[in-house]
């Protein structure tokens, strides 16, 4: 079984599904003879050729409108935004077009694409190339919201996106594009979405997070089971939007204590939708209040990025926080 | 609009036949020389910086100097200038100093931006050289505006606003022009068509025979110009100014220039295209033409141009290395500047970093 990093296993599902679908189309900027800034789409044009593998014009709402147009002809296009930071021309399109197709037409039209993009931060790109936008899109009603972090999961989710039938976000977090590598079966695998994964399991807390976060959470319960004798359980969202409510839920009413996670700012961040949630299903069983470490409420700063980002002592604190409630 | 590309100085130096030099002063030429030199060994020595691992990230403007100075040179000092991120050439010209430059490179104490983004994203409210940011054409519209604006209070102000051929391909060109047509803002468009958006050719972003002639759909003046002619890009933009400040309205300028670098330190250029193309436009690079110019008009010459050269790696060495020493902002400075004031919010964060902050310091174990 090949090893592959996270670009590799994005390059391998667009490769599997372009075979064995031949409406799968890429389109963006740089995606062509460049295959791509981070080299996502490396090799599919000289493979699949320029009807199928094209770059555009600079322009994010033409990417996506004529994304969206191509996908109600029938197309199954997997558009490329080259940083979510640029995302926003394309915010009216995404949003009250893509989302909305399905219910507005009373099921007439639908609206199935893929819109791939890098997110997050740790590349030292400063306030454009480093956002996490993530809730704006759970937010709208009529998108799904994916985000892997780890290549394993890249690809049998972005295999599982281009299957599905809605409009899906696909937030590739990009600080762990080259950094994350592991074993990615060959061929075609789906993991379904709207599944997390525990990622470590545990039993006096739960962290619920998603991306990169993954890993600096991952070492921070390391850390703290071997000098605090914390037992931390890990999951790993993979699916924003629908969440898989049910393995969250099960975690905090098993360990009685929750931390959410996330690079993306506090104020309305994802983290407050789950700890609504988690407060409303779990109230009995929380054992203290369920606490966030989140990007602080300000842009991503380029020289105070590491403190800016959760990192494991922050993260190590709020565990401290929440078991000495 | 005239369908022809507006040139005064060839690739060699040499008038054309039938063109006039523009009126500028003896002492202008030089310093305009000075400052493209200055521009280019700039750009060369932060990229070396960069591959360093001295600073994080530089955005160079290797042969497009003379669009970028010769445009600007045209403006008074009450003109706004409205950058992309690839104008330092205009930014210097205004009086923007190597100092302010480097402290932003690397982010320290005395950057005016404290740190905040990364290197070639500065500001200067005093020089009225706009803030500047990633996204491509955002600044457009706000250019639109300052004319507008000006219009408004009838001050005779002009904006000049700067954007490459990839640019265009943006909603925000589009209405940009569009509403600087209806309402004649006092506005100069310039593209700088060096004739790559990273990997994609200019002939991808557009079906039209020209950028320039894109103004025909808002009603507006357009000219294509060789944006390698210091001369021509000089005199084509203070026509538009003068228009613009006499009420007349916008004017797109399109300068045919060339990329000869990569797009920032994070392309390299060699994957997409080929080492010829480079050469030939080479030839025709700005800063070696109109250095044939002046020595062919005595107004210089190789002995001052290599005190020139001199000149400029002293001043550009005791810059980098100045600023190099300086550490970083105060961490306090994060917080700032959100909204006018601190809200309890970010106080509350401010205040949760200090204490893991000073936590640090004493090493708790938790």
């Amino acid at each position: 079984m090949p090893t592959f990093n996270i670009i590799q296993a994005v390059n391998d599902a667009l490769r599997t599904e372009m075979k064995c679908d031949d409406r799968v189309i890429i389109l963006g900027e740089d995606v062509g003879k460049f295959g791509g800034v981070f080299r996502a789409t490396q090799g599919l044009l000289t493979e699949f050729g320029p009807d199928r593998v094209f770059d555009t014009p600079l322009a994010e709402n033409g990417i996506v409108g004529s994304a969206i147009g191509m996908a109600l002809y029938g197309l199954r296009p997997v558009p490329e935004i080259q940083f979510v930071d640029f995302i926003y021309p394309a915010f009216d399109q995404i949003v009250n077009e893509a989302a909305k197709m399905r219910y507005r037409s009373g099921g007439q039209y639908t609206c199935p694409m893929v819109i791939r993009a890098p997110c997050g931060g740790g590349i030292r790109g400063g306030h454009y190339h480093s956002q996490s936008p993530e809730a704006y899109f759970i937010h709208t009603a009529g998108l799904k919201v994916v985000m892997p972090s780890n290549p394993y999961d890249a690809k049998g989710l972005l295999i599982a996106s281009i299957r599905d039938n809605n409009p899906i976000i696909f937030l590739e977090p990009k600080r762990l594009y080259r950094a994350v590598k592991g074993e990615v079966p060959e061929g075609e695998y789906i993991i379904e979405l709207g599944k997390a994964t525990v990622a470590r399991a545990g039993k006096d807390i739960t962290i619920v997070t998603y991306g990169a976060m993954v890993h600096v959470t991952l070492e921070a319960a390391e850390k703290a089971a071997q000098e605090n004798q914390i037992s931390v359980e890990v999951i790993d969202l993979r699916t924003l939007l629908p969440y898989d409510i049910d393995t969250v839920i099960a975690s905090v009413k098993k360990t009685g204590r929750a931390v959410i996670v996330h690079e993306a700012p506090r104020t309305c961040g994802f983290g407050a939708e789950l700890a609504a949630t988690i407060s409303e299903r779990a109230f009995l069983h929380l054992q203290a209040p369920i606490l966030r470490v989140t990007g602080f409420d300000t842009p991503v700063p380029y020289v105070f990025e590491p403190e800016y980002l959760p990192n494991e002592k922050r993260i190590r604190k709020a565990l401290r926080d929440s078991m000495d409630f | 609009m005239s369908e022809e590309l507006v040139r005064i100085l060839g690739s060699d130096g040499k008038v054309l036949k039938g063109q006039k030099v523009p009126s500028i002063s003896g002492k202008d030429l030089i310093r305009l020389y000075r400052l493209m030199l200055l521009n280019r060994r700039i750009d060369e020595r932060m990229i070396t910086l960069q591959r360093q691992g001295r600073i994080g990230f530089y955005v160079a403007s290797i042969g497009e100097e003379a669009s970028i100075i010769g445009s600007a040179f045209a403006l008074k000092a009450k003109d706004w200038i409205i950058p992309c991120y690839r104008e330092l050439g205009a930014a210097l010209l205004r009086g923007f100093s190597l100092h302010e430059f480097c402290c932003q490179l690397f982010g320290n104490a005395e950057d005016q931006i404290k740190g905040r983004q990364m290197p070639n994203h500065y500001a200067s409210f005093k020089l009225r050289f706009g803030s500047i940011s990633s996204p491509v054409g955002n600044q457009i519209p706000h250019a639109t505006g300052i004319g507008m604006a000006a219009r408004l209070r009838g001050t005779q102000d002009v904006a000049l606003v700067y954007f490459g051929d990839g640019a265009t391909s943006e909603g925000d060109f589009h209405v940009a022009l569009n509403f600087a047509g209806v309402y004649k803002a006092a506005t100069i468009f310039l593209c700088r068509n060096n004739q790559w958006a990273i990997s994609v050719p200019s002939k991808v972003q557009t079906a039209s025979p020209s950028f320039a002639v894109k103004a025909t759909a808002y009603n507006i003046e357009g000219v294509q110009v060789d944006g390698n002619d210091i001369f021509a890009v000089y005199a084509v933009t203070r026509k538009a100014v003068d228009r613009a400040r006499q009420g007349k309205g916008p004017t797109l300028i399109e300068a045919v220039t060339y990329r000869q670098g990569g797009h920032t330190t994070s392309d390299d250029p060699r994957v997409y295209r080929d080492d010829k193309e480079v050469e030939e436009w080479k030839k025709k690079d700005p800063i070696s033409r109109f250095k044939s110019y002046l020595i062919g008009n005595g107004a210089w010459s190789e002995k001052k141009d290599a005190g020139l050269e001199q000149d400029i790696k002293k001043e550009i060495d005791a810059a980098v290395k100045r600023a190099e020493k300086i550490g970083p902002p105060s961490i306090d400075t994060m917080f700032e500047d959100v909204l006018d004031s601190v809200p309890w919010h970010l106080e509350e964060q401010r205040e949760e970093l200090r204490t893991i902050l000073e936590s640090e310091v004493a090493q708790p174990k938790i």
